[in-house]
């Protein structure tokens, strides 16, 4: 838990976002058509249909934790990406990439590409 | 003697090097894959061959549907989100159905998650969204992915992956009921072999409650659709699927055309992709309605 705790900490010194319009992805009448990148820590990864999804603590720029939802396809698409429902552990790094974020302002987005603490990334290339 | 104790451990790393960092390794341990293109698996993890190094065309076997079959080129070319392939719903104008004034008023009355008449979540009345039964032909419409068919002189039977349901499809020469006392959710299905190739499926008695794709197009209690299967050779089968419903369609509409599949191995084991409504709640309340700018809990 300290360990944990201090990653969080971590992760809060240096949260960086960054916003790049691209193209809207069919369907997601939820989300706008931004990309942001968020360093933060794994608190669960849920492999469910419709959609799995990633949520991981990160600190803002004013220094509160947020709580986001990275949602991801469907499993049995993932899957074949090299994304297993053993991907992601709780208590972990990751720098979450996401493009598309809740129109709503919750800290909701699509993730794209997933980067871990060794530095391999996860991601479909550019397929969605 | 040193020397050789030193050679061979220099041997012995660089061996166990290689295989912990093989392709095949990291399928094993579940930790470390190649990630950022697809490397088609089947359900128990095997990585599924490169069609293009594994076709035959030689005759498909007379009378014979036989298999496990899946969309190609690619695994993916049935999700059809916005709709079937010959009819996505993208606002263009070839792509526009012929609407009756009872369908369009019954298409504008469902509110999918994708397509030209989107709704955020909160908002989304799709049967699917909270696993009720997918339905024929929405089956064949949507996430068309895996089938298996198992076929004998009386009947042919389709599993799909789409959640795990099967239909029959009866070839012992009984008609399609004239009446229908009880609608199902994947309808009563009877087939005809037109050629040694070609297999034409007729279904009536479909459940109105289904939609006919992922974008709300509406079906009535008259809904007739027509499939052709059609093998092309050993490898490749062809599906055309025509939608009949006078009551919501000014005529009748193809919403595939040859569609391919693509025989699988023997060995290839069909995932799993079962909707569960636990998991679906879950999803909607924490990911869909919570990302929706008309926040509010899927009903």
């Amino acid at each position: 838990m300290r360990k944990m705790v201090g990653a969080i900490f971590l992760a809060g010194l240096g949260p960086w976002i960054v916003t790049v319009p691209v193209l809207a992805h069919h369907g997601n009448a939820a989300y706008d058509n931004k990309t942001v990148t968020v360093k933060g820590i794994v608190t669960a990864w849920v492999w469910t249909n419709p959609h799995s999804f990633l949520k991981f603590d990160a600190k803002d720029d004013k220094g509160n934790l947020v709580h986001w939802i990275g949602e991801w396809n469907a499993p049995s698409t993932l899957i074949n990406f090299g994304i297993t429902a053993k991907s992601f552990k709780a208590g972990e790094e990751v720098t979450v990439t996401m493009n598309g974020i809740s129109k709503a302002g919750a800290p909701i987005g699509r993730v794209t590409k997933v980067v871990l603490p060794d530095g391999q990334e996860l991601s479909m290339g550019s397929e969605r | 003697m040193r020397n050789g104790f030193v050679t061979a451990t220099i041997v012995v790393a660089g061996v166990l090097a290689m295989w912990v960092s093989s392709p095949v390794t990291s399928a094993q341990s579940g930790q470390r894959r190649e990630s950022g293109r697809s490397i088609h698996r089947d359900g128990w993890d095997r990585i599924v061959p490169d069609p293009s190094k594994d076709q035959n065309s030689a005759a498909a076997p007379i009378r014979d549907l036989t298999g496990i079959w899946e969309p190609t080129p690619g695994y993916r070319d049935g999700v059809f989100a916005t709709g079937p392939k010959e009819y996505p719903s993208d606002g263009k104008r070839e792509h526009q159905l012929p609407f009756t004034a009872l369908g369009e008023k019954t298409w504008k009355s469902h509110k999918p998650g994708f397509g030209t008449t989107a709704v955020p979540i909160a908002e989304n009345n799709d049967p699917f969204d909270i696993c009720d039964p997918i339905g024929f032909p929405r089956i064949e419409l949507f996430n068309l992915r895996a089938i298996q068919i198992w076929q004998n002189k009386n009947q042919v039977a389709i599993v799909y992956q789409n959640n795990q349901v099967w239909r029959n499809i009866w070839l012992d020469g009984r008609e399609l009921p004239k009446e229908i006392s009880e609608p199902r959710w994947y309808g009563y299905s009877v087939g005809k072999w037109v050629d040694d190739d070609t297999l034409v499926v007729q279904t009536v008695g479909l459940d109105e409650r289904t939609w006919l794709d992922n974008v709300g197009r509406p079906h009535s209690d008259e809904l007739k659709v027509q499939e052709t299967f059609h093998r092309v050779n050993h490898d490749i089968m062809e599906l055309t699927l025509q939608i009949e419903d006078p009551k919501m369609y000014t005529r009748p509409w193809v919403a595939l055309n040859k569609f391919r599949l693509r025989l699988q191995p023997e060995w290839f084991d069909i995932r799993e992709m079962v909707c569960s409504a636990s998991e679906a709640a879950e999803y909607n309340k924490t990911v869909a309605a919570a990302a929706a700018p008309n926040k509010g809990t899927k009903k």
